[in-house]
This record gives C-alpha cells, structure tokens and sequence, in this order.
C-alpha cells in the first residue's frame, strides 16, 4: 500500500484513537502532577441540634477561590504523589531498607505499604490466572468439538454462562456461598469441624477463592476464542498424523497447539490486561482487607467523602505503565514476527 | 340556590385548609441522598409539589454522586440530603450555597435548632438526628441472668456470659466491615477514651495515643464473641444476622430502629425480646463510645436562584409538621416542630443527654476516616500490633493530607 493510501485509510482510527485514548491520557498524566492548593483554613463558631455551638475548623472559601482562579490546575508536585506512601512509598522504603537486617525482615515491611502490598496480590492473580483460563479454555474447546454435532449448541451456551452473567452479581453469587452461613461455607464448616472456621477470615483461602472465581468468569472467552480456532484446523494435517499412529494426546501436541499458538497469544495478551486490572472480585467478596488491586485504590480514592483525583490519576499512569510492562515480551515477540514476515 | 352557596363556601373552605399546607413551585428540583426510610418520608413529602418537576434519586451510593452531581454548572441535584461528615465535603469543594436569605425569606416554621450555621452562614437545614446505640434481645440477657450493660467491659461479661451457656456462639453484632464501617467503629471507642483525632487547631493526626491503643484492643475483644465475618459485615448484613436471631448485643444505628421488628421475615422471638437502650461508655469514661449525626438538606450553588428558591419550598414542604404521622414518626429522631418521641428514639436522646460528642466535622476528617478504614483490618485480623496499625493510619493519612493541602 502506498504511503498517502494508508494515511487516508488509517486517518478516521487515528483520529478516534487520538480523541479518546491519547487524550484522557495525557488528561490524567496531567492531574497526576498537580495536586490541590494548601487549604486556607479558617475558626469559625458552628452550631448543630442537640449539641449547640462549638469552634470548629473549616475552609475559608472566598481565599480557596481565589486561589483556585489564579491557578486553576492547581500547584504543580511533580512525581511526589507517585513518591508518596499512597503509591510507590520511596522514602518509607529506603527507611525500612536501613533498618532491616535481613531480606526476609525487608519484605515483611514492605507488605506493609498498600502498593506492593496489592501488587503482591495482582501479580500472583495474574501469574495465577492467566496459564489456568487458557488451559481450562482449550480443554472445554476440545471437549465441546469433539461432542456430537445435536449436543454442541447447548453446551456452548451454558459454557459461556459464566461471561454472560454480569461479573459483579457472578462474585456476589459465589461471595454469598462462600458465607459462613453460605451453602460452601456450612459444608467447609462442617469439613473442618471447627464452629469458627471461615473462609472470609482466612487471607489465604480468599485469594483462592478469588482465583477461582477468575478462572470461572475468563475460562469461557478463552473457550470461544479457541472453539472458533478448532473450526479451521487444517483436515488433512489431522489424518496424516492419524496415518502416522499418532495418538489423541500426540495429535492435540503436536497439531492442535501449534495451529492455535496466534490465539494462544492474543488470549493471554487480554487475560494479562484483564488480570492486572482486577476489581470486581475484590469489591464482590468485600475482600479489601485481604487483597486489594491498583483498581481498587483508585476506587477507593474517588469513593471516600473525599475525593483523591490526584491520588486516583498517578495510580492510573502506574496501571498503565504496569500493563505495558506485563505485556511487553508478548509485544515484542509480535514485532519480531512481523518484522520476520516481511 | 342555597346549595350552590353552600357548595361554593366549602369549596372556599377547602381551598383555605390546603392553602397553608400547598407547595406551589415555579423551578426544577433535584433530590439526591440516602435511601433509608426516613429520607425517603422526607423525599416522597417534598414530591407533592405542584408547578414543576419534582426528581429524586436516593440511594445508598449518594456520597459518591452527590459532589460531581453538584459540581456543574447548571448542577444536575439542586440539592443534596446529607449527614454532618459529607456537608464538610460539600463545602470543601463550594458546591453548597449559605441559606441565610432563603431561611429570612421562607424560614417560617423552621426551629432556630435546625439551621446548621458554620460561621455566619446557614449552610444546611437540619431535620432529623441519628447516634448508635444499644440493640439488644432482653429474653436472650434475661436466660443468661445477665444485666443491660452499660459499658463496653459490660457487654463482653455479658457475651462471655450468654456463649458459656451455650446460649449463642457468637453473640455480639457490630458492624465491622473493613472500609467505613470498620472506621466508624473505632472513632465511636476513640472518642470515648477520651481520644481527639487531631492536634487541636491543626490537621496533625493525634491517633497514635493511649486511646487509640486502647480502642483497638477493645474492639478486638469484642470481634472474638463476633461471627468470624464480621470484616465482611456491613450495618445492613449485622441486622440481618440480629433479626436472623443469631445476635443477642450490638452497637447500631438509631436510625434503624423501627425496621428491626417490622421488616419482613423477622423471627418472633427476635419481635418480642429486642430492646433499645443509651450507648455504652468505655474505659470509665462519662462519654459514650458514639457520636451525634444530623442529616439535613442543602441547596446547591451552581443552580439559578429560582431553582434555589422553589428548592427550599420543596425540602421544608418535605420536612413540614403535617409530614409527621403514625407511620413516619417512629422511621427516626425528627427534629421537626411536633414530633412526639416514639419508642424507638429514646436511645438516641439518652446519647444526646450523656453528652455524646458529634462525629467532627473538620475538613480533613474524612481523610482520616478513609485512612482508619483502610489499615484497621489488618490489626483485626491479628497481622499487626495496634501500635503498628495506628503508625500506618497516620502516615496513610498524612500522604493524603499532604496531597489535598491540608498539610505541608
């Protein structure tokens, strides 16, 4: 395609992908480095029913207003909120670095601050999450291929029910089994033989729980994605291996994998997206004090009475940043790919 | 002929009668707050005006809704029905506007007790008042021949008491979940050991004390007569468990007083045994380990002053003495003129006349109260001391507070 072509041909996506991703982009970049002005605070006598009058502390609006018109964005921080113990929390580690004697001693404080805290958790999610969706996803592929052709429609469906069902109300659902009065949690109680015994106390068992519940929910869209590969496998590969003797184990190694291994790749490239991004689990097992996610901060952060856009927007670019990281050697080995097809 | 007149006299008649009471408005107005039964009186009342649109959206979620819905210009919410600790938020971003010409101009009927004044301004008016206090099952105290405690050290006699009798597993309720709730729970023990959040007249954070110490521990003695969910349980999911009849003793919110015997599928037993009572005090304080909560409305700043004015008629149609009747007045503690106690509220006076603080209304407050929901659990889940859980309340707090100017 000629240089002027492609232009003409890519300029409506580019302008949308300007628009609407870089952008907010450069939007939340922007408000991750100012941060609001010092509050002009003020006493002042305030009076409430039952109580009567007492001095109180608040904002003097008028000076905040007028601070707020001369430097509308705010007073420019840089990277300190990125710096502060909200995030990346440098000063709080280099301190507990001097202070530790041992590695071991280090780890266990840095468990201590919120952001390597729910990295810890996103990231064994993610290491966790990701190899099972795609493995549990072909192996209902290949069972669902292989069924009779009447049996097929139906099972797909209640395969992907999982996906269809909304991802809030699928965590309730299986958040409410899991309750020490739940259908799961009397029987683990049971199990167990321990009255006390509860799987939302345990910190280990909830990260269990929250696993599986992202493989129930990611399984089916590996599922789809690879069913509709097995529809295009090439025929006569498959019957020469069967000429050769080669096994059904043998035949899915050696033919069905490597035929699928673009898909394999683009499915691990969402899930690693999906996974890093974590949330809804959290926030539908009320699982924040087990395990938190950088999503679950800046939720926390624009839900609280007050809000943290600042705080919210530098967790952002540290998402952001987090996924490019993650899929970085996917990205390359598909540069290279395309570099070596040309 | 004579009918016709007398037709016409009580037409007249009838026209005088509903004329004192009639919400006539020229200009939209836009609910947005809580969803519990009473605002939703005050909602439904506010609803009968006649001459413009009258929309509300009530739900649990408004806190997080009501600033960016006010922030616009025209606002979409001309007002927001509120507790003390979101009017500060609401201020802190000017989105409310003072109501000291609407309250001279309309302000007949309105008790001088209800207008909030912060400095000079009304910002907001007052209509009913809300503290936790003691919800108990008094069959399930009498069986373990144990007293109404009215202290914290009481209640975990009492606890002791009703599991060694093999009465209850787990009978102490609260509402621990790990976030707000959580956070509520320790400010109600802070204060009453006697703890002050801050350094007084600054955003300095005073919680790594000997009463926040103390309150911790407390509240971790209690968790052990608790359902081991409880840093799963909301207020809503501990009235469940109480009306479920699994519960014998909990700090709850007034306000939800009058549902615990009439929401539907409520045991029995649960009907005839549940009491109320004043909040408990702790650590031989005089204060109650609670706070005192108003929740009012405002009017927002961003919407003309037509839509302020018929606002204002709205919300006070909505919170009228004629609004009280046998089916509103238990829903809370009304402040309104007229309101006659029910039995439900008498756990909120006894608070109010123990001197129950009210929860502080300080701009960097809700800060504070993010942080202590956010680092509390891991001290309730035994991974860290209570001094290590304060020290990272503070220091959670102060990176916030630093970010939002409250601190240098």
């Amino acid at each position: 395609m000629r240089h002027k072509t492609f232009l003409w041909f890519f300029l409506p996506t580019g302008l949308a992908m300007l628009l609407f991703i870089a952008l907010p982009i450069v939007s939340v970049v922007t408000q991750s480095i100012f941060a609001p002005h010092p509050a002009v605070l003020i006493e002042v006598e305030s009076c409430t029913p039952l109580v009567g009058c007492t001095t109180e502390t608040t904002v003097d609006q008028e000076a905040t207003a007028a601070l707020r018109a001369e430097k509308p964005l705010g007073r420019f921080v840089g990277l300190d909120i990125y710096f502060d113990r909200g995030h990346l929390a440098i000063s709080e580690m280099k301190e507990s670095w001097a202070k530790a004697d041992s590695l071991g001693e280090f780890v266990s404080e840095l468990g201590n601050l919120p952001f390597y805290r729910a990295m810890a958790f996103t990231l064994t999610f993610v290491a966790v999450v990701t190899p099972l969706t795609i493995v549990l996803g072909l192996i209902i592929a290949l069972a669902i291929n292989s069924l009779h052709h009447h049996l097929k429609g139906l099972m797909i469906f209640f395969s992907l029910l999982p996906m269809i069902v909304t991802p809030l109300i699928g965590s309730l659902i299986l958040f409410w089994m899991v309750d020490s009065r739940g259908v799961i949690g009397s029987a683990l109680v049971a199990m167990a033989g321990d009255p006390d015994f509860s799987l939302k106390a345990s910190t280990g068992l909830m990260w269990v729980a929250l696993m599986v519940y992202g493989v129930w929910h990611a399984a089916p869209f590996a599922f789809v994605v690879f069913y509709a590969g097995l529809q295009t496998l090439p025929g006569d590969q498959l019957e020469a291996a069967q000429i050769d003797g080669a096994t059904r184990w043998q035949q899915v190694k050696y033919v069905v994998v490597p035929h699928l291994m673009p898909l394999v790749t683009f499915v691990a490239l969402i899930q690693l997206m999906d996974n890093f991004k974590v949330f809804e689990p959290i926030i539908g097992f009320n699982a924040t004090a087990h395990a938190q996610s950088l999503s679950s901060f800046i939720y926390n952060d624009l839900s609280g009475e007050t809000r943290q856009l600042s705080s919210a927007a530098a967790t952002s670019v540290i998402t952001i940043i987090g996924v490019a990281i993650l899929l970085s050697p996917v990205l390359v080995r598909t540069w290279r790919d395309f570099k070596g097809a040309r | 002929m004579f009918l016709k007149k007398i037709a016409l006299a009580g037409s007249i008649a009838a026209f005088a009668a509903t004329a004192g009471q009639a919400c006539e408005i020229n200009a939209r107005v836009s609910i947005v707050g809580n969803e519990f039964a009473a605002i939703q009186a005050v909602g439904a009342a506010a609803q009968e005006c006649t001459g413009a649109p009258v929309t509300s959206n009530l739900t649990s979620e408004h806190q997080t809704i009501n600033v960016a819905g006010m922030s616009g210009n025209p606002a979409e919410y001309t007002t927001a029905i509120i507790a003390n600790s979101s009017l500060v938020a609401l201020m802190n971003e000017d989105v409310v506007r003072p109501l000291n010409d609407l309250v001279e101009k309309h302000g007949d009927g309105l008790q001088k007790s209800q207008l909030i004044k912060i400095g000079d301004d009304i910002m907001a008016v007052a209509f009913m008042a809300n503290a936790q206090h003691l919800m108990f099952r008094k069959d399930i105290l009498e069986q373990a021949g144990v007293e109404v405690p009215t202290t914290y050290e009481e209640m975990l006699e009492v606890a002791q008491a009703i599991r060694e009798q093999g009465i209850l597993q787990n009978p102490v309720g609260g509402a621990y979940k790990a976030g707000w709730n959580l956070a509520q729970e320790f400010n109600n023990m802070f204060l009453g050991y006697g703890g002050t959040h801050f350094k007084p007249g600054t955003a300095e954070p005073n919680i790594n004390t000997e009463a926040g110490v103390n309150a911790l521990k407390m509240m971790k003695a209690l968790s052990e007569y608790m359902n081991p969910d409880f840093l799963t349980h909301d207020s809503n999911a501990t009235n469940a468990e109480y009306r479920a009849g699994n519960v014998a003793i909990m700090n709850m919110w007034g306000s939800r007083a009058s549902q615990q015997t009439s929401t539907e599928g409520v045991l029995d037993e649960v009907k005839n045994g549940h009491a109320i009572a004043a909040p408990l005090t702790v650590g031989g304080g005089s204060i109650p380990a609670s706070t005192l909560w108003w929740d009012g409305w405002t009017v927002g700043k961003n919407v003309s002053d037509e839509e302020a004015e018929a606002t204002f008629l709205a919300m006070k149609h909505g919170i009228r003495s004629d609004m009280l009747n046998d089916e509103t007045s238990p829903l809370a503690v009304w402040l309104i003129d007229g309101y006659k106690p029910t039995a439900d509220a008498q756990g909120v006076f006894a608070a109010a006349q123990m001197g129950t603080l009210p929860y502080p209304m300080l701009p960097y407050m809700g800060l504070m109260h993010s942080a202590l929901g956010n680092e509390l659990a891991d001290f309730m889940q035994g991974k860290e001391s209570a001094e290590q859980a304060l020290a990272d309340v503070e220091a959670a707090y102060r990176a916030a507070a630093i970010e939002k100017g409250f601190l240098q």
